[in-house]
């Protein structure tokens, strides 16, 4: 057998495995592809929350994307004891707020309560309530902070949604929210 | 097949020869069943039968289910409760098939611990023992999918806690969450994807199980000497064994019987003993119940997730929960290369045997804790410090001790050959072995 014939076996070999694998792939991927979230389910990803009803100090729970969120109007007190915190007393400092955008010159938003609020004076907190730990929903009012506690594995939130003591390792997320019109928020 | 000599398949009559020259499956049977086994196998041994059993159980029973049961968000609980109150006999099925999973893992968990003790993953068996390692993974996850379908409270949330460990993987961790649920969080897509999964994975294990039995059946079973079959001849092969038809298959099933009672003791009785109560309220993705616990079979697993609490160096608590939860059925898989004494069986190792039952004690205290709050206090260390030495315990058993006691520990006089060892138990001319 000739050098030639080797060569050109060697091809067939290449380009029937090479051709063998492309179509492999392109037959795989649509059925890994179908277990993605499908259109109905994406097409969920904006609501509209009317929010004239909730009264200083009180929250509501609504379901967005499949989890809850919590919409809290907080107290002068809840404010006040939410912006006493310095960062160097949080395990996480960042802000993890869609909404919010770095100060000049930093590169990230930090955890400071304006970054956490939706509003400037700090009366509206908006956040997923699913905590960072392994995804329970917290509880209100509880905790040793005076925000919220997770009853699965002990995670403790402030009045600002900060994680402050327990195995969760980052602050409740602010998702992308927005007030429409004074009394309708809108997630998403 | 390979291994033990013995009496093979000879088809005789002029049917059986038409057959066997076309389909041996008369001769596999007959193999199978014919199996030379070391005549000396203890209680331990029966739980190969239970196992397949419960399998077999298993299978009937849920396709049985599947006749009545809807996979839908808004109706799975509730032909759940039509399959208890409504389909003829719906009650028995379900709790059969419920409290049979907790069968399968009592059996499954005995027969581990039966093969860490006499040595049975050691060479020539390791093959053996990847496959049963891989089948209890397989078992694992089937347990998990089922435990989702009625959507009850802990179905859901054990979903959400479960499918949350892989979103903890860094970089991939929160696309491979939300591929594996179908969505943002568990709901429709993941209900119906783990049934499906639920429905086929029992016939990977039947696979499994297949290939399980034939490593075996090609090295031989293991016995409680560790000492191997003589194989040179079919008349020395038989002083050491006895045919697994009809002399183990009547014991296996005299054990079942007995097991059984027990179980049906159970399934009548205090169907629900096992459960939890809030798995009778229906999911609601807004509200968590006060203490997620997982199925008791998974719990000393659980227990290793939670005791890691402390970051290293970039990786986070949470991730490295997840790896010490899947690392601990990793280094049982590696024993066969881990354990480097040249004696096969635990019976003639002493110190060997101390820390075998150290591992059997931490197993069950590890399954306790499971269930605790973390941050309760048990003789002034918190469960989840307790934990972390339940779970240090664990690797080092697999990863230290295993290894050292191989090289320093001294062993007992093994018997020359299971037919020695089986006539200084039974002397031959005594009354108990005629």
């Amino acid at each position: 057998m000739s050098e030639d014939n080797g060569n050109r076996r060697d091809f067939l070999y290449v380009a029937t495995a090479g051709t063998g694998a492309v179509i492999g792939g392109a037959a795989v991927w649509p059925m890994i592809n179908q277990m993605n979230p499908s259109a109905d389910v994406q097409a969920l990803s904006s609501i509209e929350v009317d929010v004239s009803g909730v009264e200083p100090g009180t929250q509501i729970t609504v379901k967005w994307r499949g989890k809850p969120v919590f919409i809290r109007r907080r107290t002068a007190e809840e404010i006040a004891a939410a912006r006493a915190v310095t960062l160097d007393e949080l395990p996480d400092d960042a802000a993890r707020n869609a909404n919010a955008t770095p100060a000049a010159g930093e590169t990230e938003a930090f955890a400071v309560d304006a970054n956490r609020t939706l509003d400037a004076d700090g009366e509206w907190l908006v956040m997923m309530g699913v905590c960072t730990h392994l995804g329970c929903v917290p509880l209100g009012d509880a905790g040793d902070f005076g925000g919220w506690f997770c009853p699965c594995h002990g995670s403790h939130y402030d009045t600002a949604g900060r994680i402050r003591k327990g195995p969760a390792p980052e602050n409740l997320p602010v998702p992308v929210a927005s007030f429409i019109d004074a009394n309708t928020i809108r997630l998403g | 097949m390979a291994g033990i000599p013995h009496d093979h398949y000879e088809p005789k009559t002029g049917v059986e020869k038409w057959l066997h020259e076309r389909l041996p499956v008369v001769a596999l049977v007959y193999d199978v069943l014919m199996l030379p086994t070391p005549k000396n196998l203890n209680w331990m041994w029966i739980w190969g039968i239970v196992l397949t059993f419960c399998l077999g159980l298993q299978i009937v029973t849920g396709i049985i289910l599947v006749m009545h049961y809807t996979p839908h968000v808004d109706l799975a609980f509730d032909s759940v409760e039509h399959i208890m109150r409504d389909v003829n006999g719906g009650w028995a099925f379900r709790y059969l098939h419920a409290n049979g999973a907790s069968l399968f893992f009592i059996a499954v968990y005995a027969h581990i611990f039966r093969g860490l003790y006499y040595g049975s993953y050691k060479a020539p068996r390791e093959i053996t023992w990847i496959i049963g390692m891989l089948i209890y993974l397989m078992m694992m996850a089937t347990g998990f999918l089922g435990y989702v379908l009625p959507w009850g409270q802990m179905s859901f949330w054990g979903a959400t806690v479960i499918t949350g460990l892989f979103g903890a993987i860094p970089g991939v961790g929160s696309i491979l969450q939300e591929w594996l649920l179908g969505g943002p969080a568990v709901d429709n897509a993941t209900l119906n994807r783990f049934f499906s999964l639920h429905y086929l994975l029992p016939f990977v294990i039947v696979g499994l199980v297949a290939i399980h039995i034939w490593a075996f059946h090609t090295t031989g079973n293991n016995n409680p000497t560790g000492v191997e079959v003589r194989r040179k001849s079919k008349a020395e092969a038989a002083k050491d064994t006895v045919p697994f038809w009809p002399y183990y298959v009547i014991k296996d099933l005299f054990a079942l019987v007995v097991i059984l009672i027990i179980f049906m003791a159970i399934v009548g009785f205090m169907p629900n003993y096992l459960g939890h109560p809030d798995n009778y309220v229906p999911a609601n993705a807004l509200s968590t119940p006060a203490h997620i616990v997982p199925e008791w079979y998974y719990l000393p697993f659980y227990a290793i997730l939670r005791a890691i609490t402390f970051d290293i160096w970039f990786l986070e608590a949470k991730f490295l929960g997840v790896l010490a939860m899947f690392g601990s059925i990793a280094v049982m898989a590696l024993a066969p290369w881990t354990d480097t004494s040249p004696v096969r069986s635990g019976r003639y190792r002493p110190t060997f045997k101390i820390a075998f039952w150290v591992l059997g004690f931490n197993f069950m205290f590890l399954m306790w804790m499971g269930a605790q709050n973390p941050d309760t206090v048990l003789l002034g260390l918190k469960i989840s410090t307790w934990s972390l030495i339940g779970t240090i315990y664990w690797f080092g058993y697999f990863l230290v001790i295993l290894p050292v006691l191989g090289w320093t520990e001294k062993t007992l006089p093994v018997p020359e050959t299971i037919e020695a060892d089986f006539d200084a138990h039974y002397p031959p001319k005594s009354g108990s072995a005629k």
